[in-house]
């Protein structure tokens, strides 16, 4: 019996689709439409790119960052105090660090291309950005600091189980530490809380927002839950009440109201009426936010911590928050992530965070009408922040992943 | 587990407190109007000098963002004329010139949030371009008392050479920017119907987003008070292609404000501020303010606490002024280092003038 093959040399296997050429030719050129929507995209991106780079090199004057370079980051925080922000910058940083190394520890290598390529560019920033040269260093030393703490971090995590947990002790005594360090009192000069400014008060009142109001916004959403008619009431009249009336509304009312109501001799602080407003808002969309993680938990989990022989509040505590708070954790972050955004509706009461502090040196006759140069800066800093925090988040999630 | 219950239920029950106290007062938000009495002044009983006094430092609100009147330098010190009347203020009732920043807490206030701030006794004295009008004054409108004027301004038009306007009635059917909840809006509002022209009113809360409106071409003009227009052409890309009309639309004295019904501490805001002026009348300056207190002439000795009890009388040191002027300079100094020849602003003094000199800047007797 004779089996006929086909001809063998009828058609030659395909050429291997590889290289930039290719990849080109396959995703940006492959009909006359696409060919026509690159070339004008590409048109226009282009001349963007261009007239933003002759802006930037020519006719931006960007002194006005440089000159007020501590103005953006703490405000008016006494210069002769500047060392204690030092510490503290370096302290979070090695804190920093070990958890970025924790949180790596089941990856394969700690100091991957993307993330050394990371450094590589803070590390130019850091030397190209026209400061004394001391800060130019220190800022260099923050990062060998972050970089070898996460080294560090990473060779515990895998030698000693509980690193983790001593970790959190650290970062809940390193929160009196920086308050003490800010603030001053206890052997050190006192600043007041009104002299801080621009980043420090975004990134405080962030801070001291976000672990206020989750406890609270977690208590919310379980009162909403709750079996007692009176909590269950209360806790969705105050959602609804929040989440009915805008954050400007709030953190006017925190302003302008609340001393109408407290005795006259006792001042409330401006930026603790601001974290108030802040908390007492944020809690009630994160409420809602948990509450949604905790209805995605099959009822099933619940029964079976039941059948085991839990109370109500170590099964909410060991079996259904850890799961809920873990699902809802890309929702939770972007509740922050806003929140932080939020932080520049200070203004309206007069706290200069980074915005508000913008628009004061921008009223320096000095500096009048370098808008764009200004506030280009402080967007590159909300972004750098923002992205920290996405990027942290992402972190958590692999490492709290543990579905099959 | 049973104690784990109650912990749980104590926590919810703290959360419903919570909630509780904040949703009640919300609904109460409008009843307390604008014109509201001054719970803070009379609470205490005493006048409000005794509570600064008492407290150490004097809290000022200032607007924070104006070219020439406040605003913070790079060192992180606030500069400006409304803050060197602060300044003068704080010098008087703590009868030094030293480290005088150390005794002023600055508050920084936008336009809506000013008179609530100085009703609610949130701050001693508002020192933050505020229009004196009658309704502000009035027991009835806003309730609060006017210091002399330390700025008198007057509402221009900004346009751009290119869209032709040379007066209110080119203004028809073009758009205007304008700051939103100023008197500045309702001085354009009525004289453009007094001219029978209407116009698109381009309302900004800020005067920064209203003037990166208008150097975008957004509207044909930018109103504002001259003071501002002459800060804020000079950011221009191109001042030259911008024109500050001859039209003056209003009457706008700026001066420091303090709460009605408590005459004590208007007193001392009052006639620090004219004594301001009245030290540059006499020719006092900062650097010979040491050699003035040798001078014969009674009533300079008067005015400086040599003798007399001019002081006393305001429930201030006998010489405030000296520390005053020691502090900040007499109201000329200000002006020029601020706004005038001296700062990149170069507004011409004009009504700020003395009235000596043909302006409006007059101080009745220090006797």
């Amino acid at each position: 019996m004779t089996t006929s093959f086909p001809p063998a040399s009828t058609s030659r296997p395909p050429l291997a689709q590889i290289g930039p050429v290719a990849w080109v030719r396959k995703n940006l050129f492959n009909s006359w439409f696409n060919s026509i929507l690159t070339i004008l995209l590409g048109l226009i991106l282009g001349n963007t790119l261009v007239s933003f780079v002759r802006w930037a090199f020519s006719l931006a004057q960007w002194q006005v960052i440089p000159a007020n370079l501590p103005l953006y980051f703490v405000g008016r925080f006494p210069a002769s105090e500047y060392w204690r922000i030092w510490v503290l910058v370096a302290l979070l940083a090695a804190l920093a660090g070990q958890t970025w190394g924790i949180l790596a520890k089941t990856a394969p290598r700690l100091f991957s291309r993307p993330v050394l390529i990371g450094l590589a560019i803070a590390a130019l920033i850091a030397v190209i950005f026209p400061t004394p040269l001391p800060y130019r260093l220190l800022i260099i030393g923050i990062e060998v600091l972050v970089a070898a703490s996460a080294w560090f971090g990473w060779q515990m995590a895998s030698k000693v189980p509980s690193f983790g947990k001593w970790l959190a002790i650290a970062w809940a005594i390193a929160l009196p530490i920086a308050l003490w360090l800010l603030l001053g009192g206890f052997g050190l000069r006192p600043v007041n809380i009104n002299d801080w400014g621009g980043m420090l008060l975004t990134v405080f009142v962030s801070v001291v927002s976000i672990l206020l109001s989750f406890p609270l916004g977690i208590l919310l959403a379980l009162g909403r839950q709750s079996t007692l008619p009176v909590i269950r009431w209360l806790s969705t009249a105050y959602i609804e009440v929040v989440r009915g009336l805008p954050l400007l509304s709030i953190l006017f009312f925190a302003s302008v109201m609340v001393p109408l109501f407290i005795p006259s001799n006792i001042r409330l602080n401006l930026v603790m009426r601001a974290i108030i407003g802040l908390t007492l808002f944020t809690a009630a969309y994160l409420a809602e936010t948990i509450r949604g993680g905790l209805q995605s938990i099959p009822r099933g989990q619940t029964e079976a911590s039941r059948a085991l022989g839990l109370s109500t509040p170590l099964t909410l505590g060991l079996v259904v928050l850890p799961q809920a708070l873990k699902v809802s954790i890309p929702a939770i972050v972007g509740l922050f992530i806003s929140l932080l955004q939020d932080t520049t509706l200070l203004l309206i009461i007069g706290l200069f965070e980074l915005l508000g502090i913008s628009r004061s040196i921008l009223a320096n006759p000095q500096f009048i009408g370098r808008y764009a140069e200004a506030y280009l800066f402080i967007g590159l800093i909300f972004w750098v922040l923002c992205y920290a925090m996405s990027w942290g988040s992402r972190r958590l999630e692999q490492s709290l992943n543990t579905t099959h | 587990m049973r104690k784990w219950g109650s912990l749980l239920l104590a926590a919810s029950l703290s959360v419903a407190a919570i909630s509780a106290c904040t949703s009640a007062p919300t609904d109460t938000t409008a009843s307390p109007g604008a014109e509201g009495a001054s719970p803070a002044a009379t609470a205490a009983g005493g006048s409000r000098l005794d509570m600064v006094l008492q407290r150490g430092t004097l809290i000022c609100g200032v607007e924070g963002t104006i070219p020439g009147f406040s605003f913070v330098d790079p060192s992180g010190t606030y500069s400006g004329l409304d803050v060197d009347v602060c300044r003068a203020i704080a010098a008087a009732v703590f009868g030094t010139s030293e480290n005088i920043d150390s005794k002023i807490e600055f508050r920084n206030l936008d336009s809506t949030a000013r008179f609530p701030a100085v009703q609610n006794g949130e701050v001693d004295v508002l020192s933050r371009n505020t229009t004196w009008t009658s309704s502000r004054d009035a027991a009835g409108g806003n309730g609060l008392e006017f210091a002399p004027t330390s700025f008198y301004d007057g509402q221009g038009l900004l346009v751009s050479k290119a869209s032709g306007i040379q007066d209110i009635a080119g203004l028809a059917g073009k758009a205007v920017c304008v700051e939103t909840g100023t008197t500045t809006e309702l001085n354009l509002a009525s004289r453009t119907k007094e001219a029978g022209v209407t116009i698109n009113e381009v309302k900004f809360q800020d005067s920064n987003a209203a003037i990166a409106a208008f150097a975008e071409g957004r509207c044909e003009a930018f109103t504002s008070d001259r003071s501002q227009l002459a800060a804020k052409r000079t950011s221009l890309p191109n001042p030259d292609d911008y024109v500050l009309l001859d039209v003056v639309m209003s009457k706008e004295p700026l001066g420091p404000v303090t709460i009605n019904g408590d005459s004590r501490w208007y007193d001392v805001v009052k006639w620090v501020t004219f004594g301001l002026i009245q030290a540059e009348e006499f020719g006092i300056t900062q650097a010979n303010v040491d050699q003035m207190l040798q001078d014969p002439n009674p009533d300079i000795q008067n005015f400086l606490g040599v003798q007399g009890e001019l002081g006393q009388q305001l429930g201030l040191p006998a010489d405030f002024m000296v520390h005053v002027i020691k502090a900040v300079g007499n109201y000329g100094e200000i002006y020029e280092r601020n706004v005038g020849e001296g700062s990149e602003l170069n507004i011409p003094r004009g009504p700020n003038e003395l009235w000596t000199n043909g302006g409006l800047m007059y101080s009745p007797p220090f006797r």
